[in-house]
């Protein structure tokens, strides 16, 4: 389970405050949407909750299980079981997209103090992972997001969350720069991997990757706070009257 | 950016402990007297048993040598060198010449068994990870032992140290020594003419495609010696050579001087291969000691179709002057420079490399990694010139600078020259940080800030990792992550 508690969050060098006492809870096997305009502070909490280094922690706190995530280092994060699926994932030029995979994998089992994966284990299931995702052996061959394209690059995301198996995994607005077809693979990815332990957070502006990724409950974030929460069909209620209700007194 | 402060106060208290190579090994020494002088010439050669032309090489060039000056245009900085606070021989005394591996001082076996080199054959064979290496292993001033030397000689190679060809084999040794590197080339290399000490000698006949991997391990051990190591190698028609060279030192406060002169030779259709890893003691936190490392490396591809291939890694010294070259003579001749140079600490390196187009149709291509952490500065220099007669030179370069942290340096000074229009040069030239984005997307997926950095340095480096020999790239790569030990937060 994860619990936000009066989060306040500022840029790291003080000059803007953008998470305003936000509190939420996902429950274990949740599927959590989040959708806000523009600025609201959306990416900030995703970045916040992984361990980004930029941001300044005024005030809360987050639990993943009841452990306080604010006090952990990024890698200590993933290998307690969050995951963060990337808007715009990094590329790291010359280290095969496998080298990478397998050094990830063990360095949160390493940490976890469990033992390093076999070879041919590690082979069959990035070689099972990657088929379901329409990811050619080629691709993991080549450097990690080296010359992929926007929806090659959301397909590995989701290639590495299947692998790393976290407990909660965010997906910071997996939808942008998809296709149809790219948004079908990359939610049936997802949709494979909901179960009974693991909730997942969604990040996303517009209402129809919610088609696909059908949400448990749906928060509504404006200057940085929940200020709205239902259940899905709160999505098509904005998705036909827009944000307008809950940011107008944003105006100024 | 709060990684790069805690990179910052990481570089601050770094400590280059992670020498992993720093003990030295206690010996009874045959050293000459302190300082350099033409005595000090004699003693050398005397000691050395050499014959009389060679003796007159090295008085000749000692002559010149005290009529030349240091040269200033590379950018390191270091207080004037005091040429007579130098020993300029050092030998082990037990047993200064042995004939057999039992009759080395157990002591230098032990020494090289720590550095991980093995010296026996029968061990080396034993051994299933390893393909057969032979190795000359030069111990300060001289050469201890040499492998291999039977199975080479079948094969009609000969492979000794440089001190025993000048006896043994001295027609060719006249025929080609300082025929790359002029005896009146540069400050450096005309002092090593003068007092060089040991070094290895290759001579791969007409056809023959040397059957293992040959390398030198060079050692330097006592205080205050300098190691003027010396190497020749010649490869005639139609003939293949790979070489390796390791180089280490103990951890001690003083500056030391290495300053090496490598001749290379090809004939028609003839290739040599040659990778160093130079791991020389670079010197603690606040630059206090350190190697010296001032050489001068140079391939001649005398031969059509001839090709001359530097690798080279390099992490350690204090100062890092050098720059393997190649002179493109033979038509449709190949050079190449593949080099990471990684600093750390206080470190300086000013190192790249010059091809030299004279034939026609020649080929040169130059990939170059430089990596700059802690307060450390990284210059690559490159010459590349096609003469008149030079007609469709080809040169590619392309020199590639990673920076880890706010206090380093990273330069780049190339020179181009073409006096033949038909000549083709392309330059290609970046300089990077390791990005806090890729760090935190690295980091998010469970590996540690020095995982995260060395998996993207390595990532940097891999075009010229994969030109080193195998066991040799696990080495290098090895050697790099330990050179940045405590670059990151």
């Amino acid at each position: 389970m994860l619990e936000i508690r009066n989060l306040h969050v500022a840029i790291e060098d003080g000059s803007k405050k953008i998470l305003n006492g936000l509190d939420l809870t996902i429950h274990n096997g949740e599927v959590a949407a989040i959708m806000g305009p523009n600025g609201s502070g959306k990416s900030t909490l995703s970045y916040v909750i992984a361990g980004k280094p930029d941001y300044e922690i005024l005030d809360g706190e987050i639990l993943l299980d009841g452990e306080n995530l604010l006090d952990m280092e990024p890698d200590a994060r993933a290998a307690a079981g969050v995951f963060l699926a990337f808007q715009y994932p990094l590329e790291i030029p010359g280290v095969a997209t496998m080298t990478f995979l397998k050094a990830a994998m063990n360095a949160q089992s390493r940490a976890r103090g469990e033992g390093e994966l076999k070879t041919p284990d590690f082979m069959r299931r990035v070689k099972v992972g990657a088929e379901k995702l329409g990811i050619p052996q080629e691709m993991l061959r080549r450097g990690l997001n080296v010359g992929f394209s926007g929806g090659e690059k959301k397909r590995m995301e989701i290639l590495q969350m299947a692998l790393l198996e976290p407990s909660i995994a965010i997906l910071d607005e997996t939808d942008s720069g998809l296709d149809i077809d790219a948004l079908k693979i990359v939610s049936e990815g997802v949709n494979a991997l909901r179960s009974a332990d693991r909730s997942f957070l969604v990040i996303t502006h517009y209402q129809r990757l919610l088609n696909y990724i059908v949400p448990d409950t749906v928060h509504v974030m404006s200057k940085g706070r929940i200020v709205k929460t239902g259940g899905k069909e709160l999505a098509l209620e904005l998705e036909a009257n827009g944000y307008a209700d809950y940011v107008s007194d944003v105006a100024a | 950016m709060v990684a790069v402060k805690e990179t910052v106060e990481q570089v601050k208290t770094l400590d280059v402990d992670q020498y992993k190579y720093g003990f030295s090994t206690d010996l009874e020494v045959d050293k000459a007297p302190k300082g350099l002088s033409e005595d000090i010439v004699r003693f050398i050669s005397a000691k050395k048993g050499e014959p009389e032309w060679m003796l007159e090489w090295r008085l000749d060039a000692y002559k010149r040598w005290l009529t030349m000056t240091e040269p200033t245009w590379a950018r390191v900085h270091y207080p004037q060198i005091d040429f007579n606070e130098s020993y300029y021989y050092a030998a082990p005394k037990l047993n200064a010449a042995p004939k057999t591996l039992d009759e080395v001082d157990p002591a230098i076996l032990d020494a090289y068994k720590k550095l991980g080199i093995p010296l026996r054959e029968q061990e080396i064979l034993a051994g299933v990870t390893t393909s057969k290496v032979a190795v000359d292993a030069v111990f300060d001033s001289v050469s201890v032992v040499t492998t291999f030397k039977e199975e080479l000689k079948k094969a009609g190679v000969i492979f000794c140290s440089i001190s025993e060809a000048i006896k043994e084999h001295p027609e060719l040794v006249r025929k080609y020594l300082g025929t790359v590197v002029p005896v009146t080339d540069n400050y450096y290399a005309t002092l090593n003419c003068a007092v060089f000490t040991d070094g290895s000698f290759v001579y791969i006949p007409e056809g023959v495609r040397c059957p293992m991997e040959l390398s030198t391990y060079f050692r330097i051990n006592e205080k205050n010696t300098g190691q003027f190591e010396r190497t020749l190698i010649i490869a005639e028609k139609g003939s293949y050579v790979s070489y390796l060279e390791g180089c280490t030192a103990p951890q001690r406060d003083e500056n030391q001087l290495h300053a090496a002169v490598v001749e290379l030779v090809t004939m028609d259709d003839a290739e040599i291969k040659y990778s160093t890893v130079q791991n020389w003691y670079p010197g603690d936190a606040d630059g206090k000691g350190g190697i010296y490392n001032f050489v001068t490396k140079r391939g001649d591809c005398r031969g059509a179709n001839s090709k001359i291939s530097w690798t080279q890694v390099e992490t350690g010294s204090a100062i890092t002057w050098k720059y393997p070259s190649c002179i493109l003579r033979g038509d449709n001749s190949r050079g190449e420079f593949y080099s990471i140079a990684v600093s750390n600490g206080m470190q300086q390196v000013d190192s790249g490399t010059k091809m030299i187009h004279l034939g026609k149709n020649t080929t040169s291509r130059i990939i170059s990694k430089g990596i700059s952490a802690g307060r450390s500065q990284n210059t690559y220099r490159g010459q590349v010139s096609a003469h008149r007669k030079a007609s469709n030179a080809r040169n590619f370069t392309n020199c590639d600078s990673l920076l880890i942290g706010e206090q380093c340096g990273a330069h780049t000074v190339p020179y181009l020259e073409s006096k033949n229009a038909s000549a083709v040069f392309e330059h290609e030239a970046t300089t990077s940080k390791i990005s806090e984005e890729q760090m935190f997307y690295c980091r998010q997926r469970g590996l540690s800030a020095e995982e995260a950095t060395a998996l993207i340095v390595n990532g940097f480096v891999k075009d010229v990792l994969q030109q080193l020999p195998m066991e040799f790239a696990v080495e290098a790569q090895k050697l790099i992550s330990i050179s940045l030990e405590g670059s990151v937060g």
